[in-house]
């Protein structure tokens, strides 16, 4: 077995609180998991579980306050500068809401090619990439001269796939892509993200509150509460027999659409926090 | 399928309107395009004056003093003999060049300081936030006073002096724009991109801040001159070389002699502020007017995005499209002894080719004790229908068609004070968004009282009484403290349980609720669900549940309706409707679920979807 892409190891986050000398609010309390090249880690949790914060910390717009993070065999933790910026080669990201993730006064074509051209692309080479980029997320060539505005939810998060595309990264953090999505965009927008995987060999870690998307994405799954690992291990063993008690809890909570078998699923769960009350 | 294919025509023409530059938007402005070329011309004017005049406005020739306009004198001459065209054109080199100086230092300065104090936030942002507030707290006028005495009447030195007095405007207003941006997480993806600092700023951040910028300084160009101005007329000035300011000086002492001599500097300084204030002001009004437009467009672009997006799988071809869409038998029914019955209802908003209907002929009924599920997707019009029943449509929506009952009481044309005594006592709302829907300032238990009093004509003591009751009905476990609580001392979950007790707490006939637990998290999710139910069985009320969650449907509703593009295209018992669905786009959704399906396999049949989506 060769070393993880991504060896995230004890993380600890805090942010401090404002007033005198009150404690730093600890957001990450020791999270320990790694991505290998190629795979999809999901990170599943509620809202305040920090999965969208350990998504920061890898792209180093979180601070670490204690443990690491490695990648590819390099301590990537406390980069700064133009270090930094040479990491962002290989790692990028998808964010939640595809209305401000694109800058709204610049068109597709040089949101895509602004970081090649960065990275010391020529303009030309950049241009040529960008017909590429789009056409790998199933957007018209005409894209290019258009705004973001102009595009649905689902045809701007496939802009933002493609700007991650753009320099051919090892990881992509993606950090609740298809939540404010339709469910039919969603379904459409999570079938680009296999194909894409496949085509390209980028490893994925997937943030989402929903457990049926991680379930559908994932080879692992890794739960969190409060920033605590609960969970970590194979896709279908997490999310179908978790060992864990609040992951079932998670897992029960999730309404089935199908109402016979939510009616069991219901009726499971009520049972379970009765005895949970009891015990 | 008119209407999924409108945005191909309507979004070319909000394009072109968002990609105006600043340029083509003064251009574009009358009143501003006027005023910026009036200074335009003053200013040019100025910088040729020596082409301009033929007299030294310094040169002075006692024989020729105070001779009104002539051929050779446009504007005649002062006490000195002195040509006054000469020395308006000349002047205006040092009022306006004054003016200039003053206004570069103080966004030199204050918009470095305010790019990166607003960017970086922290300790820096203070320790110039602090600078800037002394700044602020400094007597202009006296340091302007105290600078002259110790270093002589220099314009120059002055104006250098003024601007860093005015820094703290452009500072302030530069920071709090920045802040802003700076959370924006397309600046956050310019990072991760690798982007320095410098580009960062230059590319994402100065865009942003480019037009206040410009309006303020127009305006703050106005207090300059004005100052500078002043302080020429009282004296204060180089009386050596001729300014505005120092124009006006002479002519007050000769005032009742040459009474006109006033009249040129005076307009002079009128018009260059007069320009000033109107260009600052349509500049302001032109850009304003593009977030509407853009707000508007952008949420009919979406909505008809989404529209497309959701129609594209279930639409191989246009021909069977058309053919297969037609609802499904039954999609109008509105069982016997509904307590809600809507018939045909269409909800239309007006647009730029009249009135567009959003809601296109919806019938639907729920019976007491019985729960209607209202499915579909963004843009579908299942919010606006659910509107439409509560009488709390938007500005601009009406209902255009159909008949609204509510308990034997038709709704459309009921008066204000009608309604109003219908919402909580025959229907009651829950909405999306717990949070926004609590008035911040006031305290939990005066929000749940006040409705009571009002809807119940009760007391005080038993409103409060009742609430407390309610509070505790939907599970809160310490209702006192929660009834004297402010809502930003809750948490969501807690929030939506205090808008379920204050909807039911009037025993409505029909419950409203739309996306209930979307904001929440699935856990709270499943209690809120929970107590829904109960609810509804202990008060037997009619709910219609708005949702795009068919998870939700199933877990709570007894019969659902699903909703597209304005319309109900197939409703049924929950049962039948999830075991068998009849419509394309009722399969295509339930399709397009994660249930049942192979983790890591393709969620939809490959169709040529860029070409669908293409059409937009």
């Amino acid at each position: 077995m060769s070393a993880p892409l991504l060896q995230v190891s004890n993380l600890v986050t805090e942010y401090p609180v404002k007033g005198w000398r009150k404690p730093p609010v600890r957001v990450l309390k020791g999270i320990n998991l790694d991505v290998k090249a190629g795979e999809t880690v999901g990170l599943v949790g509620e809202s305040g579980s920090g999965k969208t914060t350990i998504g920061r910390a890898v792209l180093g717009l979180a601070p670490v306050s204690e443990g690491s993070i490695t990648f590819n065999g390099q301590d990537i933790s406390h980069l700064s500068g133009a270090a930094r910026r040479q990491v962002s080669r290989d790692i990028q990201v998808v964010f939640q809401d595809p209305y401000t993730s694109l800058n709204p006064a610049m068109t597709i074509a040089d949101i895509l090619s602004e970081p090649l051209i960065v990275q010391g692309k020529g303009k030309a080479e950049a241009r040529a990439k960008v017909a590429g980029l789009l056409e790998r997320v199933h957007l018209p060539a005409d894209a290019g001269t258009r705004l973001p505005r102009e595009f649905s939810g689902g045809q701007r998060q496939r802009v933002a796939i493609a700007r991650a595309l753009a320099m051919e990264p090892k990881l992509i953090v993606c950090d609740e892509p298809v939540s404010a999505l339709d469910l039919s965009t969603q379904a459409r927008v999570l079938d680009l993200f296999l194909e894409i995987q496949e085509q390209t060999g980028v490893a994925y870690l997937f943030i989402s509150h929903d457990l049926a998307v991680v379930r559908h994405l994932s080879h692992r799954v890794c739960v969190l509460y409060r920033g605590e690992v609960m969970e970590m291990g194979d896709a279908a063993e997490v999310t179908e027999n978790p060992k864990n008690d609040y992951t079932r809890r998670l897992l029960m909570a999730s309404p089935i659409a199908d109402p016979v078998r939510q009616r069991q699923r219901r009726q499971e769960r009520l049972a379970m926090a009765a005895t949970a009350s009891t015990a | 399928m008119t209407q999924a294919l409108e945005p191909a025509t309507a979004a070319p023409k909000s394009a072109s309107a968002q990609r105006q530059g600043l340029g083509s938007r003064i251009a574009s402005s009358p009143m501003a395009a006027i005023s910026l070329g009036v200074l335009a011309f003053i200013v040019l004017a100025v910088i040729l004056a020596p082409l301009l005049t033929r007299f030294d406005p310094s040169v002075s020739d006692i024989g020729q003093a105070l001779l009104g306009p002539s051929p050779e004198h446009w504007l005649g001459t002062d006490s000195a003999g002195r040509d006054v065209f000469s020395r308006i054109v000349y002047g205006g080199r040092i009022t306006l060049g004054g003016a200039a100086l003053a206004l570069i230092v103080a966004m030199a300065i204050g918009v470095t300081t305010g790019l990166f104090a607003g960017y970086f936030g922290g300790a820096l942002d203070s320790s110039v936030d602090w600078v800037s507030n002394l700044l602020i707290a400094l007597p202009n006028i006296m340091i302007l006073l105290a600078v002259r005495a110790a270093w002589g009447s220099n314009v120059w030195l002055s104006m250098t002096v003024f601007g860093v007095l005015m820094a703290p405007g452009f500072h302030r207003l530069v920071r709090a724009i920045v802040s802003g941006v700076r959370n924006e997480l397309y600046v956050d993806a310019a990072r991760v991109s690798g982007l320095s600092l410098t580009r960062i700023l230059g590319r994402h951040v100065l865009v942003a801040i480019r037009a206040p910028i410009i309006i303020y300084a127009a305006l703050a160009g106005v207090v300059v001159i004005g100052v500078q101005s002043g302080l020429d007329f009282l004296g204060l000035g180089d009386v050596t070389v001729p300014s505005w300011g120092t124009m006006l000086n002479e002519a007050l002492v000769n005032l009742y002699i040459a009474p006109g001599l006033m009249l040129w500097p005076g307009i002079a300084l009128g018009v260059v502020n007069a320009a000033l204030i109107i260009f600052g002001n349509s500049l302001r009004d032109a850009l304003e007017d593009r977030p509407r437009v853009r707000r508007r467009s952008t949420s009919s672009a979406k909505q008809s995005a989404k529209k497309n997006d959701a129609v594209t799988p279930a639409a191989p071809e246009p021909a069977a499209f058309a053919g297969g869409q037609s609802p499904v038998p039954g999609f109008d029914e509105v069982p016997d002894g509904s307590v809600l019955a809507v018939r045909g209802l269409r909800v239309g908003y007006p647009s730029a080719d009249g009135i567009k209907d959003v809601v296109n002929g919806v019938s639907l009924g729920v019976r007491r004790g019985e729960i209607l599920g209202l499915v579909g997707e963004s843009g579908s019009g299942k919010t606006q229908t659910a509107w439409a029943i509560l009488g709390l449509l938007p500005s601009g929506g009406r209902v255009t068609g159909g008949t609204i009952e509510i308990a034997g009481q038709s709704l459309p044309g009921l008066s204000k004070g009608a309604m109003r005594s219908m919402l909580g006592k025959k229907v009651a709302y829950i909405p999306q968004e717990p949070m926004s829907n609590l008035d911040p300032s006031f305290k939990i238990g005066f929000q749940l009282v006040e409705p009571l009093r009002k809807q119940l004509g009760l007391s005080a003591k038993d409103a409060k009484a009742k609430a407390l009751a309610m509070l505790d009905r939907v599970g809160i476990a310490d209702p006192q403290r929660t009834f004297d609580s402010y809502p930003h001392q809750i948490s969501g979950g807690m929030a939506q349980r205090v808008l379920i007790a204050g909807a039911v707490a009037c025993d409505p006939d029909v419950l409203i609720a739309d996306e209930p637990t979307t904001a929440l998290d699935v856990t709270v999710q499943a209690e809120v669900l929970d107590l829904l139910r109960e609810l509804q069985k202990e008060k037997d009320m009619a709910v219609v549940m708005v949702t795009h969650n068919f998870g939700v449907v199933a877990d709570l509703c007894d019969r659902v309706a699903v909703m597209k593009l304005g319309q109900i295209v197939e409703q049924n018992t929950v049962e039948v409707l999830f075991a068998n669905p009849q419509h394309p786009y009722t399969r295509m959704l339930l399709e397009a679920g994660l249930e049942d399906k192979t983790p890591r396999t393709r969620l939809l049949r490959p169709v040529d979807e860029p070409l669908q989506e293409a059409a937009l």
